[in-house]
This record gives C-alpha cells, sequence and structure tokens, in this order.
C-alpha cells in the first residue's frame, strides 16, 4: 500500500466520520458554524467602508508650508497622499449682494441684475491688485494657474470658460466678463441658462461651475425671497503666497465691508480626489458581475434530487459569501488592510473560490443509494468525494501560492485574501453545507415517505391530484431544524436558452421579462452602489438640493450611510470619514449668532418671520464658511477636468474664503435696469404665497421619500399580480397543464407556441374484452393478447383485425364476433359484407373495414394492404371466409337490429375458465407468435391463419417473458431459469423469403414462415437458476441476451451457445428495466432508482446514475441519450456518453411509466388515457393525444413503436394505433 | 479573444477616403450578410423546430460566437481605455464607438472563427472534449479570462518581463484549468501568433498606432491575451457544439413504406 493509498484512506475515514457527526448534530453544528462567521466577521466593523468619495485634511493657515515630496517620518494624523504641492489652491470670494432697502417699484429683476453687475467692478480690482513689498511686486497674473486650451469636445463652452490665461471663474464670465455685453443683455437668465445642458446631467454644471455655489443659493431668480444674491469669484492659483492673499482679502475687506461677518479664516482644507469611477469603469464591473451571476446561475442548476433546490442554492451562495467576508474579516484582524477595491476583485475571487465543490458534495451525497440512512448516505458521499476535494484544494493552494510569488502586490495581496478564503470556505462546506445538506436529504425523505405512499400501493387512485392523502405520517424524530429553506419548485424542466431565443419572440413570457428586467436592474443597483458610484453621487445631489439649514433638523441624512465628504450642511460630520476633525468646530458659533443677532435689529427683524423683509438681510453663518461643500463632490475635477487636468489621486488647497457683502441702493438697480427688464409681466409675487411655498420645502425630501417608497411598494404589488395573473401556478412544468386539456383544444405548450404537428388522430382497435395484457410487433403486424387469454393479430398499417387466435376452436368465428361488436351501423355494413365475402377480392380490408363510424378516424376507402405482396396470404383468408359463411350467418342475423349473438359468445369466451393457463408473454417474429403462458407451455401460433403450429410444454414454471431472434427463443421463467429454444423448419433458411427492404428497420429481418412448413420448436439449453429469484426482464438483441432479475443482477448469455458471458453487478435492487440495442449498448434500472450503462463487449460499468426515487420502470436509449421513467412519474433524460443528467419532465402523478422513442428526437410516452410527444431536444411536450372519451382511470401500461412511425398502446381492453403525422409526412 | 483594439484607439489619420469608402461598401455589405443569416435563422427556427439543419446549426453558433466577441471586445476595450483616460467617460464612450468601429465585428468574428475551429479540430483529431463540459465551467473561464485583462489593464507591474511572465503564467493556467486538451493548446498558441502577426502587421503599415509605442511591451503582452482569448473562445465553441449536437439529430424517417 503505497502513502497515496494510505493517505486515501485515512482522509476517506475522516470525511466520513465527519460526515456523521454534520448528520447527527445538525443545530449545534449550524449554531457553531453561525457563530464563528459571526466572529470573523467582526473586524469588518471597523474597516471603513470602501467609496471613491474625496477626503480631506485640514491644515491652519498660519504656519503652511507646501508640504514636502517624502514621507517625514511620524507626523500624526497626516495623511499619506499630503505630498508635495496640490494640483491648485482654490481661493474663493464670497459674494453677497442685496438692493437694500427694498422699493416697491422695483422689479423682480431688479433683484439680480445690479448685484450681478458689481461683478465686474470686482473682478477689475482683483486683477489688478498687486502687493507690493520688499520681495518683489506680485500680482495675481503671476499666482494663477495658467491653463491653455480647452479640451477639443468642449467647445461650446469656449465663449464662458477663460483660455489661455488665468483660470479665474465668476459669472462674468457669462457675458466674457465685459460690462457692456451685460448692460445689452435683455434677459439674463436666459443668457445663464442656455448653457446648461439638457436633460439629466451628472457632473458639475456650467451654472455651478460659474457661480460657485450651488443654484438654490444663488438668488438668482425671479421668484427668489430672499432677496439676496449670493456668487463667488473663484480664483485658481498655481502657487502659495500669504503675502498676497492677505493684502487681496485686506483690500476686499477695506472697500466692501462686512460688518456682520465672523468667518474663520485661519484654516485651509486639502481635498484629496480618488480615483474617477465612470461609465467606463463600470461597464467592465457590471460584465464582471453578469458573468459572476451566470456561474452562479449555471452551477446552482446542477443541484438535483434534493428536497428544495433553490434553498440549497441559496446555501452555497451563502457559504461562497460569508467565506469571503470571514477572509476579509480575518485579514483585517491579522493587520492587513485592503488597498484594493473590494467591488472590484470580488466576482474573481467568487470565481476561483467556485461553487465546485459544493455541487461535488450534493452530487456525491444524492448518488449514494436511497434507502440508507440520511447519517449514512451523508458520510458515504463524503468520503466518497473526499480524495477529489482535497486534491482540489491542494491544487487551488498551490497554484495560489505561485501567484503569491509574482511579487505584484496588487496580486499578493488577492491571492492572500483567496487563500483565507478558501480555507474558510472548506471550513464552512465541511460544517455549514454538509450538515444543511443532511438536514435537506432528511426532509426530503420524509417528503418523499409521504409522497410515494400511495404510488407504491398498487393501481393508482382513480383521481390522482388532490385526493391523495397528505398527512404526514410522524416523523422519526422530532426535527426542530426547519431551517426556513423555500417551497420545493419543480423546476425539472430546463430549455437550452439559447436555442429557444427565436421562440421567445413570437411567446409573450411577460413575467419572465419582468424578472429579467428586475434582475438587470438589481445588477445595475448593486454596481452603482458598491463602489460609491451612484449612491454618493445621489447623496450630493440630495445635500445640494436640500434646503440649508433643515436637512440637518428634519428629513433624511442627505449622506446615505456612505462616507462622504460632501455631506449635508448640517449633517453629523462624525458620520464621515473620521481621518479629520469635524470641520466646523462649535467654538465660533455662539458669537456668530449673537452677531447675527445684532445685525438682524437694525434692518427689522419683526417682520421677518411672516413676510420677507423689505430690507434685505445679508447674513453669514457657518455654512458659508466653507461653501463649496455644498456643491458636488464632482465640482472641482470638472473645473479641472475642462483642461485635461485630472484630479484623481491628487489633492487640492481650499483656502479661506474671502467674504464680500455688496449693499446697493435701489437708485443704483433703477440706473441699471435694462429697458426690457420692466416689460416682463409683474411676476406674481404673493408674499404669503411665496412664504408658504417655502414653507413647504423642507417637508418636501421626507414626503418625496415617503411617496417613493409607497411607489415601490405599490410596483411590487403590481408586479406580484401581473405575474400571478399572467402565469399560471405550474409555470414551467410542462406536461400537468396539458393533462386534463380537453380534447379539441388546440396543442399547444406552455408559452401558447404551437409547434407544427396536425391533428393526431388516434385509431382505436377494439375486440378485446378484458384487459390486454401483451403487445407484440414486428412493424407489419400486431399481436395483442388479453387477460382472457384471447390473441388477436392486426394489421398494424391499417389496423384491421386479422386474426384471433382463442385458446381453442375456430379463429374465424370469433374473429368475426369481434368485430361485430365493433360496429354502428348495422345496414351498410351488412350490405357491403355480402359483396365481400361474393367477390372476396379485398381480404385484408374489405371484410373488417367496420371503422366508419369510429369518431376517431374518417377513412373511406381501405388502405390497400401491405400484404399484397406477399401471394401466401391473399388465398389463406379467403379460403377462410369462403368455408364458414354459413355459420356466421346463420348465428347472427345481420338484418336485426341487436346481436344477441354476439354477447352470448362473448359472456361464453369471457366466463370460461383458462384451461391452459394466462398467457404472460407474447413476442411476434414473421408470422409467428411466440406466446408463453403460466402454466409454463410455449406455443408458436400461425399470426396470419391462426394455428397452432407447434407447442413445448418442458417446462412447469410460468414463462414470465420471452425473446425471440432469428430462429432462437429464449423463454424466461418464474424460477429463475432460463430456456432457449430453437424454431426448425423442414426447409433450408436460405430459401426463406424476408420481409421488407433489410437494413432500414431497426429490427432485423425475419424469415416469413410459410404455412405449408412443419416448424417443430426443441428445447436447446436450458439454464436452471439462472437468477435466484424470478427474472422479471429479458431482452435480446445483437446476438445477446440479457435477463435482470430481482436477485439485483444482470446477466448476459451469448444467443448462439447460450453461454452465460457476464453477470452484471452494480443494483442495490431487483432490475426494473433492461434495453439493449443492436450497438450493443446496454442500460438497466433497478428498483433502487439507479441507471447503470454497461459495456456488453467488457462487462465494465460505463456510469451508474441515480436518477429516480422508486423503481425505474421503462428505460429507451438513443444514439445520444439515455430515457428513464419512473415511479416518481419523472422522465429523466441523461447524455449516454457522460451520465450527465440533460434535463427531466415531471409527469402528472399516476402517468403511465411506459416509454417510446419514434425518432432521435422525438419521445412519446403515456399517461392517463393519452400519450404524449416530446421533443428530446428541448424537452418540450409536442401534443398530446387522448385515446378516448374516458380518459380517466385507464393508463398507457405498454406502448410499441412500430417501424412506420406510428405507435401501439394499450387502453384498457382496446388497442390505440396512433400514426405521427410530421413524420409521415416526411415519408413522401 | 483575438483584440486588436487595446491600445489602438487612437486611430491614424492617414486613411484616405476610398479605403474608407471601400470600407463602408464592406460594411453595408457584412451588415446585409449578417441581417440575411439572422433572417434565416429565424426562418428555420420557426419553421425547422422539429428538424434542425445542420449549417443552420453552425450559423448559430457562429452568431451567438460572433455576438459574445463582439460584447467582450468592446468591454474590454474601455478596460484598457480607462487606464490611460481616466475623465471624460462620456468622451471616451464617443471616441470608443466612433474611431474603432472596425474592431470589435473583427473579434467577433475571429471568435467565431476560432471557437467553431475547436469543436471541428475535436472531432477531426477523434478525440472529443470531455473536460469539464458544462456552463458553470465556461462561465468560470470567461470570469478569468476578464480577470487577466482586468489585471493587464488596471495593476502596475514593475518592469514588462514580470508583466508578460505574470500574464504567461496566468494564461497557461486558464488553460490548464480549462482545457487540457492538446489541441486546444496548439490552437491557441496558433492563434496567439496569427494574431500578434496581424497586429504587428497593422501596427508597422500604420494603420493604427498603439499609445505606447514600446515594442517589447506590446510584444510581450499581447501574444498572451491572445492565447487566452483563443482558450475561452474555444471553450464556449465546444461548449455551444456539445449543446448542439443534441439537436442536430434530424427526425430520421423509416422510408420502408412506398
Amino acid at each position: 500500500m503505497t502513502v497515496r493509498e494510505r493517505l486515501r484512506e485515512k482522509i476517506s475515514t475522516a470525511f466520513y466520520r465527519h460526515g456523521l457527526l454534520c448528520a447527527s448534530y445538525p443545530v449545534p453544528i449550524i449554531l457553531f458554524t453561525s457563530a464563528s462567521i459571526l466572529a470573523c466577521c467582526y473586524p469588518l466593523l471597523r474597516l471603513p467602508l470602501p467609496g471613491t468619495g474625496p477626503v480631506e485634511f485640514t491644515t491652519r493657515v498660519r504656519d503652511y508650508t507646501v508640504p514636502s515630496h517624502e514621507p517625514q517620518g511620524d507626523l500624526g494624523e497626516r495623511p499619506d497622499w499630503y505630498r508635495g504641492p496640490p494640483v491648485a489652491y482654490i481661493q474663493q470670494v464670497l459674494v453677497k449682494a442685496a438692493v437694500s432697502p427694498w422699493d416697491s417699484t422695483l422689479v423682480p429683476v431688479d433683484v439680480f441684475r445690479s448685484p450681478l453687475g458689481r461683478v465686474f467692478s470686482l473682478l477689475e480690482e482683483i486683477r489688478n491688485h498687486v502687493h507690493n513689498d520688499g520681495s518683489g511686486v506680485r500680482s495675481l497674473e503671476a499666482l494663477c494657474l495658467q491653463v491653455t486650451d480647452l479640451l477639443p469636445g468642449l467647445r461650446r463652452m469656449q465663449t464662458v470658460l477663460p483660455e489661455h490665461g488665468c483660470l479665474l471663474v465668476s459669472p462674468g464670465n457669462y457675458w466674457q466678463n465685459q460690462r457692456e455685453l451685460f448692460d445689452s443683455d435683455p434677459d439674463l437668465l436666459k443668457t445663464v441658462h442656455q448653457h446648461e445642458p439638457k436633460g439629466l446631467h451628472t457632473s458639475a454644471t456650467l451654472r455651478d461651475l460659474l457661480f460657485g455655489v450651488p443654484v438654490k443659493h444663488t438668488g438668482v431668480s425671479l421668484y427668489s425671497r430672499k432677496r439676496v444674491v449670493t456668487y463667488t469669484i473663484t480664483m485658481v492659483l498655481g502657487s502659495y503666497d500669504a503675502r498676497f492673499l492677505s493684502s487681496l482679502r485686506a483690500r476686499l475687506r477695506q472697500l466692501h465691508p462686512s460688518v456682520n461677518c465672523s468667518l474663520r479664516e485661519d484654516h485651509m482644507v486639502h481635498v484629496h480626489f480618488k480615483e474617477e469611477i465612470g461609465m467606463a469603469e463600470l461597464i467592465p464591473l457590471v460584465t464582471t458581475y453578469i458573468i459572476l451571476f451566470a456561474y452562479i446561475y449555471f452551477s446552482t442548476r446542477k443541484i438535483d434530487m434534493v428536497k428544495s433546490k433553490w434553498g440549497l442554492a441559496l446555501a452555497a451562495v451563502v457559504t461562497v459569501l460569508s467565506s469571503l467576508l470571514m477572509s476579509v474579516g480575518l485579514c483585517t484582524l491579522f493587520g492587513l488592510t485592503p488597498t484594493l477595491n473590494g467591488g472590484e476583485i470580488f466576482p474573481y475571487l467568487v470565481v476561483v473560490i467556485g461553487l465546485e465543490n459544493v455541487l461535488v458534495l450534493t452530487k456525491s451525497v444524492v448518488s449514494t443509494p436511497v434507502d440508507l440512512e440520511v447519517k449514512l448516505r451523508i458520510a458515504q458521499g463524503l468520503s466518497n468525494e473526499s480524495w477529489s476535494i482535497m486534491k482540489n484544494m491542494a491544487t487551488e493552494l498551490c497554484i495560489i501560492l505561485i501567484g503569491y510569488f509574482t511579487l505584484v502586490p496588487a496580486i499578493q495581496e488577492f491571492c492572500l485574501f483567496a487563500v483565507v478564503g478558501l480555507v474558510s470556505d472548506f471550513f464552512l462546506q465541511m460544517f455549514f453545507f454538509t450538515t444543511v445538506l443532511s438536514i435537506d436529504i432528511r426532509r426530503m425523505e420524509l417528503a418523499d415517505l409521504n409522497r410515494r405512499l400511495p404510488a407504491e400501493a398498487g393501481m393508482p387512485p382513480p383521481k390522482p391530484g388532490p385526493l391523495r392523502p397528505r398527512e404526514a405520517p410522524p416523523p422519526p424524530r422530532p426535527s426542530p431544524y426547519t431551517i426556513t429553506l423555500q417551497t420545493p419548485a419543480f423546476r425539472n424542466l430546463r430549455l437550452p436558452k439559447r436555442l429557444r431565443v427565436v421562440y421567445f419572440l413570437a411567446r409573450t413570457r411577460l413575467a419572465q421579462r419582468f424578472i429579467m428586467v428586475g434582475t438587470v436592474i438589481w445588477i445595475g443597483i448593486l454596481a452603482y452602489t458598491d463602489p460609491a458610484g451612484l449612491r454618493t453621487y445621489l447623496a450630493a445631489q440630495v445635500s445640494e438640493q436640500s434646503p440649508l439649514g433643515e436637512s440637518g433638523a428634519g428629513g433624511l441624512p442627505p449622506h446615505l450611510g456612505v462616507a462622504s465628504v460632501f455631506p449635508g450642511p448640517g449633517g453629523d460630520p462624525a458620520s464621515t470619514l473620521s481621518v479629520l476633525p469635524a470641520p466646523a468646530e462649535p467654538t465660533p458659533l455662539p458669537e456668530n449668532q449673537s452677531q447675527g443677532h445684532h445685525g438682524a435689529p437694525r434692518e427689522g427683524v419683526p417682520h421677518q418671520a411672516q413676510a420677507p423683509p423689505l430690507v434685505p438681510q445679508i447674513s453669514w453663518g457657518a455654512e458659508d464658511e466653507e461653501g463649496w461643500r455644498r456643491l458636488s463632490f464632482r465640482h472641482w475635477p470638472s473645473l479641472f477636468s475642462y483642461y485635461n487636468i485630472t484630479l484623481a489621486k491628487r489633492y487640492i488647497s481650499i483656502l479661506p474664503v474671502i467674504p464680500v457683502t455688496l449693499h446697493l441702493s435701489p437708485r443704483e438697480a433703477i440706473e441699471t435696469r435694462h429697458p426690457q427688464d420692466t416689460r416682463h409681466p409683474p411676476p406674481f409675487i404673493g408674499m404669503y404665497g411665496e412664504g408658504s411655498k417655502q414653507v413647504i420645502n423642507p417637508l418636501s425630501l421626507s414626503r418625496v421619500a415617503a411617496l417613493g417608497l409607497a411607489a415601490g411598494v405599490l410596483l411590487v404589488l403590481l408586479l406580484f399580480c401581473l405575474y400571478r395573473v399572467l402565469c399560471p401556478r405550474n409555470y414551467g412544468q410542462n406536461g400537468v397543464a396539458h393533462g386534463r386539456r380537453r380534447r379539441g383544444d388546440l396543442p399547444c405548450d406552455d408559452y401558447g407556441y404551437s409547434p407544427p404537428i396536425s391533428e393526431i388522430s388516434p385509431l382505436l382497435l377494439r375486440g378485446h374484452s378484458m384487459d390486454i395484457e401483451c403487445l407484440a410487433s414486428d412493424g407489419m403486424l400486431l399481436a395483442s393478447c388479453c387477460l382472457a387469454g384471447q390473441i388477436r393479430v392486426w394489421d398494424a398499417q391499417t389496423g384491421d383485425c386479422l386474426t384471433v387466435i382463442p385458446k381453442h376452436g375456430s379463429c374465424l368465428y370469433s374473429c368475426i364476433i369481434g368485430g361485430w361488436e365493433q360496429r354502428d351501423g348495422w345496414d351498410t355494413v351488412g350490405v357491403a359484407e355480402p359483396e365481400n365475402l361474393g367477390g372476396g377480392t379485398e381480404p385484408g380490408g374489405g371484410v373488417f373495414d367496420e371503422d366508419e363510424g369510429y369518431p376517431l378516424r374518417r377513412r373511406t376507402t381501405p388502405r390497400p394492404a401491405l400484404f399484397e405482396d406477399q401471394p401466401d396470404l391473399t388465398p389463406l383468408i379467403d379460403t377462410n371466409f369462403d368455408s364458414q359463411p354459413s355459420s356466421h350467418l346463420l348465428l347472427t342475423p345481420p338484418r336485426d337490429g341487436f346481436d344477441f349473438g354476439g354477447l352470448v359468445e362473448r359472456a361464453y369466451l369471457e366466463h370460461e375458465p383458462p384451461s391452459l393457463g394466462a398467457v404472460w408473454a407474447m413476442e411476434l417474429r414473421g408470422n409467428l407468435i411466440a406466446a408463453g403462458r403460466s402454466s409454463g407451455k410455449l406455443e408458436l401460433w400461425d399470426a396470419v391463419e391462426g394455428s397452432l403450429r407447434c407447442s413445448n410444454e418442458d417446462g412447469v414454471s410460468g414463462i414470465t417473458a420471452l425473446a425471440f431472434l432469428n430462429n432462437r427463443i429464449v423463454a424466461a421463467r418464474l424460477d429463475g431459469s432460463l430456456d432457449f429454444f430453437t424454431v426448425d423448419i423442414n426447409k433450408p433458411l436460405g430459401l426463406l423469403q424476408y420481409r421488407g427492404p433489410p437494413g432500414r428497420s431497426n429490427m432485423p429481418p425475419s424469415p416469413c414462415y410459410s404455412s405449408e412448413d412443419v416448424i417443430s420448436c426443441q428445447l436447446t439449453r436450458s439454464v436452471q437458476c439462472a437468477h435466484q429469484k424470478p427474472i422479471t426482464v429479458l431482452r435480446a438483441a445483437a446476438g445477446r441476451v440479457v435477463t435482470g432479475s430481482q436477485d439485483h443482477t444482470v446477466r448476459v448469455y451469448r444467443l448462439e451457445d447460450s453461454c452465460c458471458l457476464f453477470t452484471l453487478q452494480g443494483h442495490s435492487g431487483g432490475i426494473t428495466a433492461i434495453y439493449i440495442d443492436q450497438t450493443m449498448v446496454l442500460a438497466s434500472g433497478g428498483q433502487d432508482g439507479a441507471i447503470c450503462l454497461w459495456d456488453v463487449l467488457t462487462g465494465s460499468r460505463v456510469s451508474h446514475v441515480y436518477g429516480h426515487r422508486g423503481d425505474v420502470t421503462s428505460l429507451v436509449c438513443t444514439t445520444s441519450c439515455v430515457i428513464s421513467s419512473g415511479l416518481d412519474d419523472l422522465i429523466c433524460i441523461w447524455d449516454r456518453s457522460t451520465g450527465i443528467k440533460l434535463y427531466s419532465i415531471q409527469q402528472e402523478v399516476g402517468c403511465g411509466a411506459s416509454l417510446g422513442v419514434i425518432s432521435e428526437s422525438l419521445l412519446v410516452t403515456g399517461g392517463q388515457g393519452c400519450v404524449s410527444f416530446w421533443d428530446l431536444n428541448f424537452g418540450d411536450l409536442l401534443q398530446t393525444v387522448y385515446l378516448g372519451q374516458s380518459s380517466d382511470g385507464q393508463g398507457v401500461r405498454q406502448l410499441v413503436v412500430l417501424n412506420n412511425a406510428a405507435i401501439v398502446c394499450d387502453f384498457g381492453s382496446e388497442l390505440s394505433l396512433v400514426y405521427v403525422p410530421s413524420v409521415l409526412e416526411k415519408l413522401d | 479573444m483575438p483584440r486588436l483594439e487595446e491600445h489602438c484607439w487612437r486611430r491614424s489619420c492617414t486613411s484616405r477616403v476610398e479605403s474608407k469608402n471601400y470600407y463602408r461598401e464592406n460594411w453595408v455589405a457584412s451588415k446585409a450578410e449578417e441581417m440575411m443569416s439572422i433572417i434565416t435563422s429565424v426562418l428555420s427556427n420557426v419553421y425547422g423546430s422539429l428538424h434542425s439543419v445542420q449549417t443552420a446549426n453552425l450559423i448559430r453558433r457562429g452568431l451567438v460566437l460572433f455576438t459574445v466577441g463582439v460584447f467582450l471586445a468592446l468591454v474590454l476595450n474601455l478596460l484598457q481605455v480607462q487606464r490611460n483616460v481616466t475623465l471624460f467617460p462620456e468622451e471616451v464612450m464617443a471616441t470608443l464607438f466612433s474611431s474603432a468601429w472596425w474592431i470589435p465585428p473583427c473579434c467577433g468574428t475571429a471568435a467565431a472563427v476560432v471557437g467553431l475551429l475547436y469543436p471541428c479540430i475535436d472531432s477531426h483529431l477523434g478525440e472529443p472534449h470531455k473536460f469539464k463540459r458544462e456552463w458553470a465551467s465556461v462561465m468560470r473561464c470567461i470570469a478569468v479570462f476578464v480577470g487577466i485583462n482586468h489585471a493587464s489593464a488596471k495593476l502596475d507591474f514593475a518592469n514588462n518581463v514580470q508583466l508578460s511572465l505574470t500574464l504567461a503564467a496566468l494564461s497557461l493556467g486558464l488553460w490548464w484549468t480549462f482545457d487540457r486538451s492538446r489541441s486546444g493548446f496548439g490552437l491557441g498558441i496558433g492563434t496567439a501568433f496569427l494574431a500578434t502577426v496581424i497586429t504587428q502587421l497593422l501596427v508597422y503599415n500604420g494603420v493604427y498606432q498603439y499609445t505606447y509605442p514600446d515594442f517589447l511591451y506590446v510584444r510581450s503582452w499581447l501574444p498572451c491575451i491572445f492565447f487566452s482569448g483563443g482558450v475561452t473562445a474555444g471553450n464556449i465553441g465546444r461548449q455551444l457544439a456539445m449543446v448542439t449536437h443534441y439537436h442536430n439529430a434530424t427526425l430520421t424517417i423509416h422510408e420502408n413504406r412506398k
């Protein structure tokens, strides 16, 4: 035993024990896992939320020096980006201007025209300001940031933004800084507004840039209540000169003193911008997330055979996600701070960690034998997959370790996270997921028990669905561990979506579209919120739009929990990044307020509360100190980006603002008027109306939020209702909706799409008095045997009864009796019959052309019989008819309205006890019918003549199964023995006639035995005790005979020498279905629900899958797939080469389990009184054909596919012959 | 996915009018052809739901691959572009969609060719690809491919040798994780070689320029990207071929009826 094997064994044992442990104590283990997840995620609380909002740092103005490039040791709280000179220094001059006292003769335009007009003189002042001291003369021109061209895409802004010179922006830019243009501008507001972008804009608008304050606060509007105009003149300085700035400040203050202003001037703020995330960056991000979701979808789709598929999928996703969280938490616990963008690398981490192990575990556990105890199943499944899991994990760890040695910091960090994530994922898989799986499987077994009890109790109940007993048997132990898993969704049918795109257009899949749109929106939201794209932007917008001091007092906090440096003016600064000290310290505030109150009485406070004051009041508050905070955080980046200067990963320094207060006299305002100003219709400045409008404003935010919430809820409800209305409850379960479809409905699937299949009408073959037991066909003829032991031979093409083989007595007689039972119109047939009898020209069709009265099939002319080229048939039947016309005419007077004789005869036939035993097995080859009886007798009948050709009574045990291949008959008996017979004819085989063109049909050409030959049947070999228990299935093909028995084994015999080649073991239940075809593919299904594929040449097992909860009832193979049906009413389609389940179809409860494959892509299944056609490629229901009115209760148990693309199935005492026209059409 | 577009979105101004006209005609023709193929596929889908023809199958697969290729080209192009320009997303979009319009179709075509070639070669060699043949694995493969591009676009490497070594290791890892077939490796290498040569020829003839004229840089990492792109396209193509394997079986007709 090598080391490897020993290791493998050890691992397997350990996993086995672990599985036992998990399945035994689910609740404690889940509690333990949850606790450890929470514990590992705890360090995450301390982590700042990832975001791209700018961060800031405040220094004092007085001792400011440009920081050096080199990091200088420990400088306290100085952030690491604060190095080197900033991109620019921003010096703002905040102008507040008002016309005072307000005069009633003034028009609204006067509120802002003259105050704005003053900007030009101010600009002049600033531009011309020269500071002269000992070191030299400095002017703004020397200090400011020189800009060059605007970006090529911004031609329209060329007139308003400065180029080739100082970056100095003010409202004057609208008029090219020329007073004359301003004075001659008839409509200032229009000028301002014409530069605004249309529609929704994402970055800062031009008005924001030029005014330097948010639009709401400029006061440039016809309906301004305060009548105070606020704007800024923004100077962008390339270098810092404290003396120049202080002299400018002093100069401006001297010119325009602001009496009541005490803004702090001692702090400058450095704002560091992170990398921008724009649309260009979001698209790849969204793509990766889409791929991630597709991956998760395709992975969880594979979970099957569990109670709650979606619950398990949820558990799998939770496992992966929490392992990631744990990895981040653990990494931060040990001091590693993540620097990567979490939202970006998250999909890759998930993909690297993967859901594979979880799926492998699930598959392994569900493929353990279902009859084991849950504990053992879990343990076995775990230990089966232990080696591969360990191997995979080791490989992945190795790959990641290699990645660690690439020495790229980002990759190293990624690898570190991935390693920790992998380990914690393994831990969670082992503890969390395994336990959830065990719970799920236990639930499934309970539910399964409930479900299968009635189904296994023999015949299905007549009304399957609602009447089934639903009360659950008491569970073996109280199971309180009910994790709220979702209800099991029967999403068994999976369509290959890719190929259905075109159908998709043809159908109205409203619900799915809604869901898809919802998903897309969700993904979008996820991608937007995650890297702080939209959310911070929204926060900034809200804070912009919220009225000034009020948003802090009431309404929503504008920053929705996202770390934004631009909170609402009144927002709590403590909730922002704690890197910075609170920007506005409370100390100066009292002073401010007292000053404000000082100023107020002078200008008429008493009116202030009720009405807008006649004297506009200019007040300076703390919010003006850092007015730029009210701007969008994209304000500065967008200003600089117009000149192709990026602020990403760089910082700017914002100097304390210079306040300027302007009081203008009404006379001045009137003088500066444009002649057109007064022509404006006197705007309705209802004082109180204005006031009420303003009062509404603070409420509006919360109101909008509430309305939005209500609208959202309403939308969800509406969508839900729409979904419920538009989608049937059994959405996605094909087959169920059609089971009860009334006849005459157009065939269509769930989506209203009608496949191009024309009407299929079944042809009922009546004649048997009891339920049909056996059905055999060789393509041309069809033999059926009922419980009464009567064998009838039908023409497979026309559905005419050719022969009736009673247990004894004349065949023709009862055949005609049987024929008479069917007729509806006596007269026509009665007239027609003598003609036929007299003429005798239409042996096959003429006599039995009585199905004109059938409701389901209208045929006026009989089809030409296929046997016309068979010269030996016509005279036979002719002779038979001519020989006994008298008895027929005597017994049944045809003109009579009622057929007493038929009834008597039928009752006689029925009540006669079967003397020879019932026919248990029947085969039809050539024109020989081999019938195996319960007495052990093997009989060979001539199918055409109805005469017994030979019989063999060597065995005494009942024949349970027969196989008839070439000239050999294999009979399986109840005692488990197997008899090989040879059919000998006195003619050499070479002279035998072969029917049909060889090689075209599935079945080998069978010799046609003519009636003259003497046929003998000899037992060549009898294998006693071929199986320990009764043989249930017997199939022969390709020179092999395969038997399946209740002793769990399959045996393969060679047909020629009846030698046992293999005994195939692998099932843990009795064999119930076997399929073998010419290509030597052997599939077997057992009572354990397992399906095994075997290699007949070597006897090795190719694959072994568990597909059904309960017996596999039927098994068919095509060249590419294996189709199985089980007692659980499930039809599974498997890939033949890989053993992967392609999809499954959930059928109605109690459906027959008969299957047939008409062609490579057409599957037919029998149901309750109907047969259904399925498209094998998609799993679509093509059509359901109802066999008769009384569709309830009688299931189709046997189904034979004929060579001519027709199917025959039993339907109570009738046979039903169904042609598939779509196939037939292609024949021509 | 062979991508010519990274670093080449700056179109040189030397393109002549004739070539533009030629391109336009070509474009119209290709669009018409595409429309025709769409129409034919629609018709064949609707009317031939039960019997699909092999060629329709091929067209459908090609279309899917083409779409995937175009989409990935656009997205990855964005990834590359934003490495250089982080501002002006609107401008970037405009440039992206105006200047290099024919590159995504080229990539789509290349993806279709490679993706159809892989299963074809598989069937000719007689060794069907069985390793991890499921959609989840394909999705994983695409995600890793995008991740490789992401890494090459976003990460700052110390030097080009490190970059190319890392990328080579990553793309080899991609092949080993998702393909592991000799034919896949060979075809990937072939794709990488051909695509690199074509790119270099284009650059040499001045049709396009790299933003970084550093020859070694471009030469070293382009083949890795092309290789992993080829493997990814092949993976998708194989999966599509496997799915349609079940579909191409038409209704066999029993002809024994006269």
